[in-house]
């Protein structure tokens, strides 16, 4: 082999060194924007923990993050989409009163899933349940057998709607846990939003992450937990 | 005769041009453009096909880096103007969906505008 070989040689090995240096940022910045290139895996099951003593009377700050990130107007009138409220509970004996935030319980055994004719309806393998806008009919059949009253129908058409939240007239629509900022790794924005941090979001799968190891510790309880769904979100202090 | 061959070449090439221009080929105001993920002439024919396969990963499996990605389209390909990819005769879905009276049904779930605009107003 000539010098002149030997020297091209070495010089393409090191460009390409250089090169790889160049683009491995690049590549992490890329990944850190878009989300992950892999496939959702039921390693994982997203839920939340909500601690109702902490959850102020009156605050509505979740229910307004989640107005905010997912594009929705806030109105409360008959035909207005709401994927969270505060609901306001009083014991008539004790006189005890409550507040909660109340949403999609993403449940393991989905009514929605169950009775949808179309397949739209569906549970990702990390345990968020969804609506596959692109294969809804707007039959509503999801929303009679959803014991939490966790979904809206779009009467109306609508603009100016979040690149990363479509939606649309005609079909059914729910809390989607984010999912566009759970693919990002961040959480949802009412867990974000909330004053006194009483809305726990993690992964229930893995034993030493927080919301499992509080699980582990205090008492908490799944409403209509007769009905057998085992949902993904929690209450804590009911 | 030399003349006759030029004056008949540029007859050719002026009907050329004029057989182009009668065709109405929609002229699009491409937005920022530079390099497509593929081919312009493959794209469109095909970038329909791609978005419908990607969406489903996206939606179903949450594969959101994949290359033909509708968001990424309108971010390179909105009009500089209005930040749209459509409401006008020009603009880069609408334009040619007009032409080929082809009922575009994306736009009325997904945002037309482009994202990155969008934030900055926000964050204003």
């Amino acid at each position: 082999m000539s010098d002149t070989d030997i020297q091209r040689r070495q010089f393409l090995k090191t460009s390409v060194g250089a090169a790889a240096v160049a683009i491995a940022p690049g590549m992490l910045l890329f990944d850190m924007a878009h989300g992950k290139s892999e496939a959702v895996s039921s390693k994982v099951r997203w839920g939340m923990l909500i601690d109702t003593a902490n959850c102020a009377d009156g605050c509505n700050d979740c229910v307004n993050a989640c107005n905010k990130e997912n594009g929705l107007s806030g109105g409360l009138s008959p035909t207005d989409s709401q994927w969270i409220r505060k609901v306001e509970l009083k014991d008539m004996r004790s006189g005890r009163t409550l507040a909660l935030p109340m949403m999609c319980q993403h449940c393991e055994e989905p009514p929605c899933v169950d009775v949808c004719p179309t397949a739209a309806s569906f549970k990702r393998a990390d345990g968020i349940v969804l609506v596959d806008k692109h294969l809804c009919i707007g039959c509503r059949y999801c929303m009679m057998a959803c014991p939490y009253k966790a979904r809206s129908f779009v009467h109306e058409p609508l603009h100016d709607q979040k690149p990363d939240v479509p939606r649309g007239k005609g079909t059914v629509e729910s809390c989607t846990m984010c999912v566009h900022r759970v693919d990002q790794g961040r959480q949802p924005a009412c867990a974000e939003a909330c004053p006194n941090k009483s809305i726990l979001f993690g992964n229930l799968n893995d034993p030493e992450s927080e919301i499992s190891k509080k699980i582990r510790t205090v008492a908490s309880t799944q409403i209509r937990a007769d009905l057998g769904l085992n949902t993904g979100i929690r209450y804590q202090g009911i | 005769m030399l003349k006759l061959i030029a004056l008949l070449a540029v007859l050719f090439l002026s009907a050329s041009a004029d057989a182009t221009e009668s065709y109405g080929m929609p002229k699009l105001d491409i937005g920022k453009g530079g390099q497509c993920v593929e081919e312009p002439q493959w794209m469109r024919k095909n970038h329909m096909k791609v978005l419908l396969q990607q969406r489903d990963e996206t939606v179903h499996q949450g594969i959101r880096d994949g290359k033909y990605s509708l968001k990424n389209c309108i971010e390179c390909h909105a009009s500089t103007k209005d930040d749209s990819v459509i409401g006008r005769a020009d603009s880069f879905c609408e334009g040619c969906h007009r032409y080929e009276a082809v009922k575009i049904d994306c736009f009325e779930c997904h945002s037309s505008k482009r994202k990155s605009t969008l934030v900055q107003k926000e964050s204003k």
